[in-house]
């Protein structure tokens, strides 16, 4: 079982962790993969020029792993792979990213799903992101909450 | 000594990401011990507290003794 989860202060690129996930997973009947990067939004918007994102080592990274237990105890995976970053980064930069192998799509797809949800709303990460050169801290959203719902 | 950990705006409001208090701490000493509007900030209902990385349940509850690590978690970021 490949199960590799990890979080990281650097610009990553997600092709360089995707390639060789799927080679470790022999005899996969499919692997699906989310990667999530940083939103420019249009300039009328406010234009993002840098998200930063802090999160607490006691509890970020343990919750991952307690996320990823509870994927692999909901779907029959073979492999998981997620990666996330902290720190700061600029529009366009990877800031997640979600892989699984399995032996039939759907057990993939709704693990991919499942985490993103997860790691989205009710994991230990606090974003803020600077606009027009000043900094915002970005509150949950109700529709983070409506995501989480869906597998409740 | 206690080291007490801001998160997300707490930190802001903190002016640092961590203090250090004189032990032991309870909830309610700990919140005298920060100043007024910070203090009442780390009130906020939908805050969780951590002590040596493990959540409490309920923060009233909260003990901390020299060593310790208390760390105020306000909601986190949304998508």
């Amino acid at each position: 079982m490949m199960r590799d989860i990890r979080l990281l202060d650097r610009m990553f690129i997600p092709g360089t962790l995707i390639g060789p996930f799927t080679q470790a997973n022999p005899g996969l009947g499919g692997v699906c993969t989310f990667v999530g990067e940083v939103r420019f939004d249009a300039a009328e918007q406010g234009g993002v020029e840098a998200l930063e994102l802090t999160h607490y080592e006691p509890l970020t990274l343990p919750g991952m792993h307690e996320l990823a237990d509870r994927a692999f105890e909901r779907f029959d995976l073979m492999g998981l792979l997620m990666v996330h970053r902290v720190g700061m980064m600029r529009p366009g930069e990877p800031i997640v990213c979600v892989s699984a192998a399995a032996l039939h799509r759907r057990d993939a797809i709704d693990a991919v799903d499942f985490c993103m949800d997860h790691l989205k709303s009710a994991a230990w990460f606090w974003k803020r992101e600077k606009r027009a050169g000043e900094w915002h801290w970005i509150e949950p959203r109700q529709q983070d909450h409506e995501d989480l719902a869906r597998w409740q | 000594m206690i080291t007490v950990v801001f998160l997300g705006k707490l930190a802001d409001l903190a002016g640092a990401p961590t203090l250090r208090l004189s032990a032991p701490l309870d909830w309610a000493g700990l919140k005298a011990a920060l100043p007024e509007a910070l203090g009442e900030a780390v009130d906020d209902p939908r805050n969780r507290v951590a002590v040596n990385g493990a959540l409490l349940a309920d923060k009233a509850a909260l003990q901390a003794g020299a060593g310790d690590e208390i760390a105020l978690l306000p909601p986190v970021s949304g998508g």
